[in-house]
């Protein structure tokens, strides 16, 4: 292979990166060359982000060199980094969506007459800048017009301005619908033909393989290995990542075989008619104990809005709701909590952790709360839940004082959870509780779920992966453009049944 | 060293220590306390006394910080407090009477609680700006004062509440002793109950804290109506010193000395984790240096420029990003030295070098 001889544009060799007393990298290599999609895999917290932070001198390595075009560098900051060729676009779309696409697009590197802007050029490169990605938009539209599809090419636009020989790009399709993703790759295709050294983070299995030519394996902050993609099986590649094989996930199901729907038991939560004006449209729903629900149905469909409505967090304009048969308001979360109603918001960062507070202090949040602020919990009982709890879900790093801020997705997740699990509720509404999380802590969620279950919770999950909610769900609702518009029996229902369903309209 | 390096209080006391230094080498006798009259006098007695009104008002200050929020009116609520405390006193025919004082205490505080409650409301019912609500009643609130004191500086003549002022408890001025006293209750209850804890999430992430259970509108309701109770009664000592009620001047810019104590004191005026042990250190060390200024007889026309020169520096030595690059210029002056010798030492072999690396 012709890639084999070209020398590395990129190469990293023994780099470690401590945050004391965590070793997030050791000693890890990593190199990449010019004309390749390189894809960066390994679980939550196995230092990619690190690895990346490490390169555009986010983070100083304690240990290891650098070397981009074979000159040994340790760059300042992302600016550095990118004035020798090496750019970034992360997750969130970092641009300023009040300024127009032209604007975002040759920020920092406008060209300029007289000493002011030229504004007249600045459209114009913006314009062949556009082209070049198969973009067909208006350079003078404000950014914000746009969909955060658009967004994304236009943050990969600006990345790609003046000389850029390497372009990170994290997790780029996380918000992205499959036409949107087959059209980012065109791209990708097309800089990797002219060259450009792509470095590719993806949760997604299939796209990895779909673009990737080659892939780097962290587990742990160390380096597993270097793989050619087309000779490295999916599975194997899972077995690398979580470092033990797929019998997690299948136990998932084995759990959930054993779990007996009850026949003539009063539903734990019955909800009729329940709504919201410009939320969701009323809807009729019983949970029973021992139950996994799952909810499908596209973004926006009003999965969220409905559990957001049986948890009170969003206060029902419409319709009645019953608890073990008694009549109840959900006006909100403490109303629900008293009913040992619990919820975790899909959005993790923004309405679920408390990333200043420690562990500690989010295990225990929930249920401190439900006491009041005058009736501190014991601080040997709260140790006690901290250390089971972290046990039990094997949330690392296992300190209880450690910044939440500091743990990965999936282990703030697994915090979350048992936030609420200290609340011993009877009812638990997760919200996409496995969104950007790895597959091994994925797996372990799962179980959880059904384990839960099978101990008599009634669940209700959701999720945007259609087959993660067949898998685990007794009963599936199906919503669709803000309605309920079925509900299925989980262990008899097709893959194909439930699209039909979500898609809709056509079929009936 | 580095444990103690990093502990959040090591630069405030630093700061600390530091004025106190430069006071005692201008004028040596500076810590000197001696026992007049069964009371403790020298000048770190003043500077106790002079520090309790500030320190009721960063406390307050403090709790509300917690919550992302600022209390700007707390010096027209301190003017309002004295205003009424005075007038009542001043209108009543018995002004040294135990009773007289004591309705005009309660007057006083209930009104500021009140105006704390308005501040609360503002903020966590009607959601307006903590800035902007309390920037209402910064203004409004001297104007209060001066419809109560009919635009006149009122002076009293009452014993029982000049002792509140000047007078002493045990040795120690009364002020001082009610000020500390306040400060360490609301400190004890705030960290044996999970009142911290729970106003740091709402800080910190109050969409969380609500979905969690955490009563944050509550708890920021509450913290507004305490910084109004803590500046009503920062107000009676300030006008129990001077025992006249001026609705201009009484408590101006203390909001400021408190914002400062409390960021001195490394709480982040972002809210989240704060930190009351250092806005005690923030206090302490605002009241330092005023009173530094007179020792080392600075000119009142530089005194506010010598004033932040001090507060930037003790801000600059708080900042993570400060320290970060002033223990990275260290390094580098450590290890320049320390590289030569390992390179070039004669006696070890290639096979050493080789398992070290």
């Amino acid at each position: 292979m012709t890639q084999q001889t070209t020398p590395p544009v990129v190469e990293m060799t023994g780099i470690s990166v401590e945050f004391p007393p965590v070793k997030a990298l050791d000693g890890v290599d990593f190199s990449l060359r010019p004309g390749e999609i390189h894809a960066l895999m390994g679980e939550n917290g196995a230092g990619k982000s690190t690895l990346i932070k490490a390169l555009t001198g986010i983070h100083s390595p304690t240990a290891g060199t650098i070397r981009v075009d074979g000159v040994e560098r340790r760059f300042s900051g992302p600016a550095d980094a990118r004035a020798h060729g090496v750019s970034t676009v992360y997750q969130e779309v970092n641009l300023c969506e009040n300024l127009t696409v032209a604007e975002n697009i040759m920020l920092g590197a406008e060209p300029r007459v007289l000493g002011g802007l030229n504004w007249r050029a600045i459209g114009r490169q913006a314009a062949t800048h556009l082209e070049r990605m198969g973009l067909d938009i208006d350079p003078g539209s404000s950014l914000g017009s746009h969909s955060l599809a658009v967004q994304q090419l236009v943050a990969i636009c600006r990345a790609t301005v003046g000389d850029c020989k390497v372009l990170i790009l994290d997790e780029p399709t996380s918000s992205l619908d499959t036409d949107e993703v087959a059209h980012l790759f065109t791209v990708m295709r097309a800089l990797r033909d002219d060259g450009v050294a792509i470095l590719f983070v993806s949760h997604f299995l299939d796209q990895v393989y779909e673009v990737s030519d080659r892939m780097t394996v962290l587990r742990n902050g160390t380096l597993v290995g270097e793989f050619v993609t087309a000779e490295l099986p999916a599975s194997e590649l899972v077995q690398h990542m979580i470092g033990r094989s797929m019998d997690v996930l299948e136990a998932a199901e084995e759990v959930l075989e054993q779990a007996e729907r009850p026949a003539d038991a009063t539903p734990l939560l019955q909800v009729v008619g329940l709504g919201r004006k410009g939320s969701v449209q009323p809807f009729d729903l019983d949970l029973y104990e021992g139950e996994v629900v799952g909810l499908a149905g596209l973004l926006g469909s009003g999965r969220t809005e409905l559990a957001r409505l049986l948890t009170g967090a969003d206060r029902a304009d419409a319709g009645q709701a019953r608890v073990s048969g008694k009549p109840t308001r959900l006006r909100n979360p403490r109303a629900a909590m008293r009913h040992r109603i619990a919820y975790t918001s899909e959005d993790r960062k923004g309405e679920g952790v408390v990333d200043g507070l420690t562990v500690r202090e989010n295990i225990v949040l929930a249920l401190q709360a439900e006491r009041g602020w005058m009736r501190p919990l014991p601080r040997k009982q709260v140790d006690e839940l901290v250390a089971k709890y972290i046990q039990q879900l094997g949330i690392r790093p296992a300190d209880p004082e450690a910044l939440l801020r500091n743990l990965s997705g999936g282990n703030q997740q697994k915090v979350l959870l048992a936030r609420w699990l200290a609340t011993a509720p009877k009812l638990l509404v997760l919200d996409e509780p496995t969104r950007g999380i790895d597959v091994g802590a994925k797996a372990e969620i799962q179980k959880l779920v059904a384990e839960l279950a099978a101990d008599g919770m009634s669940v209700v999950f959701i999720s945007a992966e259609l087959e993660e909610v067949l898998r685990i769900s007794h009963r599936i609702a199906v919503l669709r453009d803000r309605r309920k518009v079925a509900e299925i029996d989980g262990n008899r229902a097709s893959m194909d049944q439930v699209v039909e369903l979500i898609a809709g309209g056509g079929a009936a | 060293m580095r444990d103690v390096l990093r502990h959040h209080l090591f630069w405030p006391v630093a700061a600390l220590v530091a004025l106190l230094v430069a006071n005692t080498v201008a004028r040596p006798s500076f810590l000197a306390v001696t026992v007049r009259d069964g009371h403790l006098f020298g000048a770190p007695i003043d500077i106790l006394r002079t520090t309790a009104p500030l320190l009721l008002v960063a406390l307050g200050m403090t709790l509300v910080i917690a919550t992302r929020g600022i209390d700007l009116s707390v010096g027209a609520v301190v003017a309002v407090s004295g205003a009424v405390a005075l007038s009542h006193i001043a209108s009543s025919p018995n002004p040294d009477s135990p009773v007289t004082v004591l309705t005009a205490i309660a007057l006083a505080l209930v009104l500021c609680l009140l105006l704390g409650v308005w501040n609360g409301f503002l903020v966590s019912v009607l959601g307006i700006q903590p800035i902007i609500a309390t920037l209402i009643l910064m203004t409004a609130g001297r104007g209060v004062a001066m419809l109560i004191t009919g635009g006149m500086i009122t002076t009293v003549n009452s014993a029982p509440f000049k002792v509140l002022g000047s007078g002493f408890w045990l040795g120690l001025p009364t002020a001082a002793v009610l000020a500390f006293g306040v400060f360490a209750v609301v400190a004890f209850v705030v960290r044996r109950t999970a009142l911290g804890m729970l106003l740091e999430a709402t800080g910190i992430n109050p969409a969380a804290s609500r979905l969690s259970g955490v009563r944050s509108r509550t708890l920021t309701w509450t913290v507004y109506a305490a910084s109004g109770l803590f500046a009503g009664l920062a107000g009676l000592l300030i006008s129990a010193d001077t025992m006249a009620a001026d609705a201009n001047n009484a408590g101006l810019f203390i909001e400021l000395d408190a914002i400062l104590a409390v960021v001195i004191g490394g709480t982040a005026l972002s809210g989240g984790k704060f930190n009351l042990s250092g806005t005690l250190v923030g206090a302490l060390v605002i009241a330092t240096l005023e009173r530094t200024v007179t020792v080392l007889g600075i000119s009142p026309l530089v005194t506010p420029l010598f004033m932040a020169l001090v507060v930037i520096a003790v801000t600059l030595l708080q900042s993570p990003r400060m320290r970060e690059r002033l223990t990275a210029a260290r390094r580098r002056q450590v290890m320049a030295p320390a590289e030569p010798p390992s390179t070039a030492r004669p006696d070890s072999t290639p096979d050493s070098t080789e398992v070290k690396a």
